[in-house]
Parts: structure tokens; sequence; C-alpha cells
């Protein structure tokens, strides 16, 4: 119970509290380029979430059994300089494994997000996350919970968002301001709503 | 306009010179092609490291560092790289890059690599360095892409540098790490914004800079 207890309250902060768009500013490219109807930010949103929660634990392995001199399987040879580069690889690898699962299992599903999958692997977002997990010294437990909250954070900010726009469309904006500039106001908006979440505690 | 001779030059032209031509690579992303405002690349670090104007002058010079070697490599190998697999190329010959720019800062400026967190590492997956590689470095030959990548850092560096000085002044009435708001108007009432230092801050900075911008060069989304 206890256990469960603290993964609800690590989900919780890493989905509202530390958002990981609207508090540490990560996937700010993709969450402005996609964010423009709200079909296609679900679809993205989605991709996300399945793509961190594969991702942080297989990082997780990786840094634990390859990179990390205190626990790896190489005698205690300190490889951690190399993780960003074995990150993104396997970030890129798994990008494309669950391309072709998608591919094979569900072909609706991979005709929505077909175009979006390979843009995640350059996704700041995923990256993160691997990088802040190791900062952080989760365990690999958490590290799914984590994964899957900051993904799930993520696309719900998305989402949002493109509603907004969606709503923004008949509105009067000044030239400048179109497009990039309001989304940016909005979010800093969405920003301090999300921050009123901090300090709750599960 | 379309008279050949302006292409002709091209295939004789030396292999660094600093014509017209030149010149405009570096000097367009300042303006009219700003990476940040106009290409909307790279926005994630801009954000991030730009509470303090020091953070954000060392996150330009790695920036600018890793976009060079990484233009100019990719601009080199542009006819080897397969295009089937140029994204992992790409992507392998950026992440080296970022980890010797990792080490360097770690053992030069200990103290601001630590402040800097991941987002050295997310230089990696910063949309400007891939964008380049794909949009010039591919196409076209090592030198206009070294000044392309020295145009595009700096652009993304003065967005960058005036977000921080706002963000810094505002938040903590500092600049460089040297109080600027003097003690007596602390004393007559005057607080620091503390919403500038956490992260709605710098959305709306950003937003503010990005429609000054706009508005300065003309450009305009549809929507």
């Amino acid at each position: 119970m206890e256990i469960l207890q603290s993964y609800l309250s690590l989900g919780a902060k890493s989905m509202f509290v530390e958002n990981i768009l609207l508090a540490y500013f990560l996937g700010m490219c993709s969450f402005l380029a996609v964010s423009k109807k709200v079909e296609t930010a679900v679809g993205l949103g989605i991709a996300v979430i399945f793509v961190l929660t594969v991702t942080c634990p297989a990082n997780w392995l990786v840094h634990q059994f390859l990179l990390n001199p205190e626990t790896n399987l190489l005698g205690g040879m300190d490889l951690s300089w190399l993780s960003f580069i074995t990150f993104i690889a396997v970030i890129a690898a798994m990008v494309q494994l669950v391309e072709m699962i998608i591919d094979r299992y569900s072909p609706a599903l991979y005709n929505s997000l077909g175009i979006f999958l390979p843009l995640i692997a350059v996704n700041c977002a995923i990256l993160g996350s691997s990088l802040f997990m190791v900062e952080r010294e989760y365990a690999l437990d958490e590290s799914i919970v984590f994964g899957f909250s900051s993904g799930a954070g993520w696309a719900l900010a998305i989402i949002s968002m493109a509603a907004i726009r969606w709503r923004l469309r008949y509105s009067h904006i000044p030239a400048g301001l179109k497009g990039l500039g309001i989304t940016m106001l909005m979010t800093g908006l969405m920003a301090m709503a999300f921050m009123t979440f901090a300090g709750i505690q599960l | 306009m379309s008279s050949p001779a302006v292409e002709l030059p091209a295939k004789r032209a030396p292999l660094i010179s600093f014509n017209k031509k030149h010149r405009t690579f570096v000097a367009d992303p300042f303006s009219d092609n700003n990476p940040i405002t106009v290409q909307v690349l790279g926005i994630c670090s801009a954000l991030a490291v730009t509470v303090q104007v020091k953070q954000a002058i060392v996150m330009t010079a790695a920036v600018i560092a890793v976009l060079c070697v990484s233009n100019v490599v990719i601009s080199l190998l542009r006819n080897l790289i397969p295009p089937s697999i140029r994204i992992i190329v790409q992507l392998s010959v950026i992440a080296s890059l970022v980890i010797v720019v990792d080490q360097v800062l770690q053992a030069f400026v200990y103290d601001i690599a630590k402040a800097l967190s991941v987002f050295v590492g997310l230089i990696i997956t910063n949309c400007i360095i891939m964008g380049r590689a794909e949009a010039f470095a591919m196409a076209n030959k090592p030198w206009p892409s070294f000044l392309d990548g020295v145009g595009n850092g700096l652009g993304y560096g003065v967005i960058l540098i005036v977000v921080s000085i706002f963000r810094e002044l505002l938040g903590s009435g500092a600049l460089l790490g040297f109080q600027v708001v003097p003690q007596a108007a602390y004393d007559a009432g005057y607080e620091n914004m503390g919403l500038m230092v956490l992260a709605p801050g710098a959305f709306i900075i950003l937003g503010l800079a990005i429609w000054a911008q706009r508005t300065w060069n003309g450009y305009a989304e549809e929507n």
C-alpha cells in the first residue's frame, strides 16, 4: 500500500507540479509546432507517453549495467561520460522499434502517429527525462512511473494548448503576436496555473 | 535576377571568402531569419537557461561551438551519408561534439555547468543544431555551413541574452551577478518579481520578445 502511495505521489508530482513542459521547458519545439489541432495533439501526446514509458526504464538499465561505474558489469569502468550518446542511441532505436511494433499490430494507430514518431527521437522531453532520471537517482520501478507520468503531463499540456489555440482562431490578435507569440504568452499563463499545484502532497 | 552569372561564381569561389552572399549567412539569422523567433527552433533551452545572464552567455558559447563544428563536419560528410540513415549519422556527430563541450565546461566552469544541469546534454536535441544540419549543411559546402553556424548561433544567443537580461534584472535586481537595483529602492518598498525567476516569467518574456522582434521585421504568421 505504501509503495503504491509513493508511486501516486511521484506520478502526480511529475505530471502536475514538475510538468516536464511547463516547469522544465522540455519538448517545446514539437509543442509549438503540433498544437494547432486537437486531433494531432492527441496523437502526438499518446506517442510521447508511449515512448517515454519505454525509454525511461530502458535507459535506466543501460545506465545501471553499462555506464554507472559503481554498479556496471564492466568491473567499475567509468563510462558515465558516454551517457549522452548512448541515451540518444537507445532512444532512436526504441522509437524505431515502437514504430515497427505499432505498424505490425495497429496499422490504424500507425497511420495517425506515423509522421510524429521519427520526430519524437529528437524531442528533448524524451532525452531530458532520461537525464533527469539519472540525476535524481530513481530506481527501476520509479523510472517507469516517472516516464509514464512525465509523458502524461506533456500530453495534457499539448492537448489543452491545442484546444485553446482552436478557440483562439476567431480572436483579434496583433499581427506580430499571432502564432508563436500568443502561444508563448498563453503557455506562461498555463504554467502559472500548473504552479498552483505546488505543495500538494498525496 | 535570373541571369546565370549569379550562380556561376560559386563554383570557382575560393575555399574561404567573405563576399556579400557570405555576409548574409551571418547577418540573416539576426533579424529576418532568426532561429528562435522566426524559424521556431531551440525554444526549450532559450527558456530554461535564461534565469541569469552568465548562464545564457555560457550556453550561447556552447551552442555556437557545437553548431559550427557540426555544420562543418556534416557538410564534409554530406556526399557520403546515405539518406536513409542520415538522422542517426547527424545525431551521432552532434552527440559526440556535445560530450566534448560538456567535458570542457565541467573542467573549466564547473559551477555554471552544474547550474545548466541537463540542458548541456539537451544541446543534442536542440532543434537548431539538427535543423541547420538538415536544412543547410546537408546541401552546402563547409565554409558557408560554418558561417551559417556562426550566424544562427549568434541569432540564438541574442534572444537568449535579451531574455536573460530582463529575467535577471526584474527577478533578482542584478546583472551578471552584480546588484543593479540599489538598496534604497528596496527600502522604499520595491520588490523583486519572483515570477521572473520561475517558468511562467520565461514564457511571458520570450512571448513579448517575439512580439517585439516580429513587429520590427514585419514577419507575421497566418494564424
